[in-house]
């Protein structure tokens, strides 16, 4: 008789208290206050007055075992053998005796991974899977993030920014990646190509009429093959009959080009949270180093940096200063497509006497 | 004896440049002896491809564990030869294993060389994505083979699959009260209580669409929850904000009058700070929506002025600490965007009970969820497409004025059963009270 199958243990979510770092777990919701000593370091008290430094630092999110455990050898040999990740994919080393801040931050410098992240700062780029591992990619996203984070890694190891800037890419339209105040998605502009002779072998048709948001797709015969076509006057290229509908290929290595969207924000401090909105569209998808998106996030980092208020972060700078002079410092274009025609979005327009000279 | 590695002119460009360089940590795995390296050399050459024709070259498919619908990201290789064979063998099935991390995402150093060792000696490519935008662990790189071994151990150790596709998915909470002040709840007990309930709906895949629980331990959401959470857990107090004068007045000293109009009293969204003429600080606490922004601004300059063995800070949290609930969010696929909304303006979470009720709340809404959502419909659309008042009714939840931005401008509505409604408000409210 053959042996019976593992099943598995259906344990959920571990406990993280056995892998905190001992300092955590003592203090564990009895933190007072913190500062920030240098950028990339973090120092905490306690209400048992007892302290804790973190120092932050990048890494690629996509990592090989020998970089993993590169960190590894770093918590052993300089920190106190504990690290946590932040949700960018920054780790974090603890350690409880501040004097050993110093040697850490250059064991981490020397082994190539910046020290910084922290406070008003240019933060590691949350992001997605891209070429190397999604099935929908429009573009990559490992190698997009690499070519940015070399080009702002300087914003990365300071503290100069007004507030904090969180940045994200997607590469469709369904931006996995997230709100950000700056991201960087795929916009495609073309419908998408189907092949008619896979269509109905591969998807279930009444699935992927349901999935599009304007309705232009409707089930047809093609050289006696049932199949789906697009009125592509109606078609907004979004790509959302491709994840369920593969023979509807949307990706094209012309035509899916990256937008740019300034001003999401999570948190609720100061202004409720808000959405990223449109700036910029049609860059080129120009692997391996994506120079034009670059050119233009740079921009616009640039003009914040000089032109925003301390705290404002980048969709507050902008609500404060308004769109125009946005787009007369930053130099974009302003067409009719960063106006918002979609359901429900006549409360973007101004509707009030308010105008800036 | 590793095989030579294919000519990729555009991703070594990706070796440029001070970032860390995911391409050379590829070439690393793929120059390497161990049993998934041809796997990582022939990822990285189906991955040259990509850069040159700006094509991806990934399908899904089915795999899976046993005894499990959900948790492995299946990816089967396009690139084939005229015979149909694969043009990059070693990396024809390229599968992720999406892994539950500790909530908060705490490792010691033992455990993160367990885990590369426990992927790599089972066959794994060695890439490991610390984490993916759900909050895996994604182990990328497995067969439909090494897939189930290299999960028996890991579950073995202690570690479970997450979620992926129409089921509750990973969550994630942030630092919270492990190190930050600012916490408002125990994030990772809430986090594990709403997860582990659920577990079922984790494995076996059978919602109408996912199902994301996020919680951050203030409003700061520093998981992200109100934009990207079916589920959003948001930490609160709902006494007052803790000044110590002195300090403040130190501060006042020492930064300016002008540093603190501009940059802490004048940026209160509801305008409920006076700073006084002898420099203290006057809070109308119950104007005060614990927005965070001047307990963000005021911690960092604490240890300016605070004496030696002080833990009293210039500014702090209550001390009746709880949290809200906040459901719909998402992104824009298929309506447009959606930010949650507010479900629960506040309740307790102090103890086992409270942690139960929490549970009993989300098993409603997934109850609710279940049985209402359309095919691919998340939480928000379905809040959209039924109103939110069917869905509190659904839930067993009772209006509030937390809830709204502000009343209905519309006159378009039936309101023949008022009265009732009327009486209603106040039995809930002389309930709260009692």
């Amino acid at each position: 008789m053959a042996a019976a199958p593992i099943m598995p243990i259906e344990s959920g979510v571990p406990d993280p208290i056995q892998y905190m770092h001992p300092t955590m777990r003592r203090n564990y919701g009895q933190w007072a206050y913190h500062d920030r000593p240098r950028a990339g370091v973090l120092h905490h008290t306690s209400k048992n007055n007892e302290e804790i430094f973190t120092v932050r630092c990048g890494t690629a999110r996509q990592m090989d075992v020998y970089t993993i455990k590169k960190l590894a050898d770093i918590a052993d040999e300089f920190a106190d053998g504990y690290v946590r990740f932040t949700m960018r994919s920054n780790v974090e080393f603890m350690v409880s005796d501040g004097s050993k801040v110093d040697a850490l931050v250059s064991a981490l410098t020397e082994a190539g991974f910046p020290v910084g992240g922290t406070g008003p700062s240019v933060t590691m780029i949350s992001h997605t899977q891209g070429w190397l591992h999604c099935d929908i990619p429009g573009t990559d996203a490992s190698g997009v993030v690499k070519s940015l984070m070399d080009e702002m890694h300087e914003e990365f190891t300071r503290e100069e920014m007004p507030n904090r800037v969180h940045m994200t890419t997607s590469c469709c339209q369904i931006n996995c990646g997230g709100q950000g105040d700056i991201a960087l998605n795929i916009q495609h502009t073309k419908p998408p190509k189907i092949n008619h002779d896979l269509v109905s072998m591969v998807c279930e048709r009444p699935t992927v009429v349901a999935r599009c948001p304007v309705a232009a797709i409707r089930p047809a015969m093609v050289n006696g093959k049932p199949t789906l076509e697009v009125d592509e006057k109606k078609c907004i290229c979004c790509g959302a009959c491709f994840p369920p509908c593969p023979p509807m290929q949307i990706n094209d290595p012309e035509n899916s080009k990256i937008a740019l969207w300034i001003g999401g924000k999570n948190s609720n401090a100061r202004s409720k949270p808000s959405f990223h909105k449109l700036v910029a569209s049609n860059l080129p998808n120009n692997p391996p180093r994506w120079p034009e998106v670059g050119a233009v996030v740079k921009n616009i980092l640039s003009v914040y940096k000089e032109d925003a208020r301390d705290w404002e972060r980048v969709g507050e700078w902008v609500d404060r200063i308004g769109w125009p002079a946005f787009f007369e410092k930053t130099g974009l274009p302003f067409t009719k497509f960063h106006i918002n025609d979609w359901k429900g979005s006549r409360h973007q327009l101004n509707s009030s006497a308010h105008i800036r000279f | 004896m590793a095989k030579e590695l294919y000519n990729t002119p555009n991703l070594d460009e990706l070796e440029k440049g001070p970032w860390p360089s995911f391409v050379t940590g590829l070439k690393r795995l793929a120059s390497d002896s161990h049993k998934g390296a041809d796997m990582a050399r022939d990822v990285l050459g189906t991955l040259e491809t990509s850069y040159v024709t700006k094509k991806g070259y990934w399908k899904g498919g089915t795999v899976g564990v046993i005894g499990y619908g959900g948790g492995i990201i299946p990816r089967f290789n396009e690139l084939k030869d005229d015979n149909g064979d694969y043009k990059f063998p070693a990396a024809g099935e390229f599968h992720t294993l999406r892994i539950q991390p500790p909530a908060g995402m705490h490792y010691t150093s033992t455990l993160l060389r367990d885990m590369c060792d426990m992927f790599v000696d089972n066959g794994g490519s060695g890439l490991i994505a610390f984490h993916g935008q759900s909050g895996d662990i994604m182990l990328q790189g497995a067969t439909e083979e090494t897939t189930q071994t290299i999960f028996n151990e890991f579950n073995a150790y202690g570690f479970d699959l997450g979620g992926a596709g129409p089921a509750v998915r990973t969550g994630m909470s942030c630092v919270g009260a492990s190190r930050c002040e600012m916490s408002n709840t125990n994030e990772q007990a809430v986090l594990r209580t709403l997860v582990n309930a659920f577990l079922d709906d984790m494995h076996r895949p059978a919602l109408p669409y996912k199902m994301k629980f996020k919680v951050s331990g203030c409003a700061n959401d520093c998981m992200n929850s109100v934009q990207r959470a079916d589920f959003a857990t948001i930490g609160t107090w709902r006494d007052d904000i803790k000044i110590n004068q002195d300090l403040f007045k130190a501060m006042v000293a020492d930064k300016g009058t002008q540093y603190v109009v501009d940059n802490i009293t004048s940026r209160c969204p509801t305008s409920c700070m006076t700073l006084n003429d002898d420099n203290s600080l006057t809070i109308d606490n119950k104007n005060c929506v614990k927005c965070m922004h001047c307990l963000n601004v005021t911690s960092p300059l604490t240890h300016n002025y605070i004496a030696k063995g002080d833990v009293e800070p210039i500014l702090a949290t209550g001390d009746d600490k709880g949290v809200m609930i906040i459901m719909g969010g998402k992104r824009t696929l298929k309506i447009g965007d959606l930010f949650g909304s507010v479900i629960v303006p506040f309740m307790k979470m102090d103890n086992a009970d409270d942690l139960e009720a929490i549970e009993d709340l989300a098993g409603e809404v997934i109850d609710f969820f279940a049985e209402n959502a359309l095919e691919h419909e998340r939480t928000g659309e379905m809040i959209e497409r039924i109103g939110v008042v069917n869905f509190l009714e659904g839930i067993g939840v009772n209006v509030d004025p937390n809830m709204i931005n502000s009343t209905r401008t519309s006159s378009y509505v039936r309101m023949d059963d008022w009265d009732e409604e009327a009486v209603k408000w106040f039995e809930n409210k002389a309930e709260a009270n009692a």
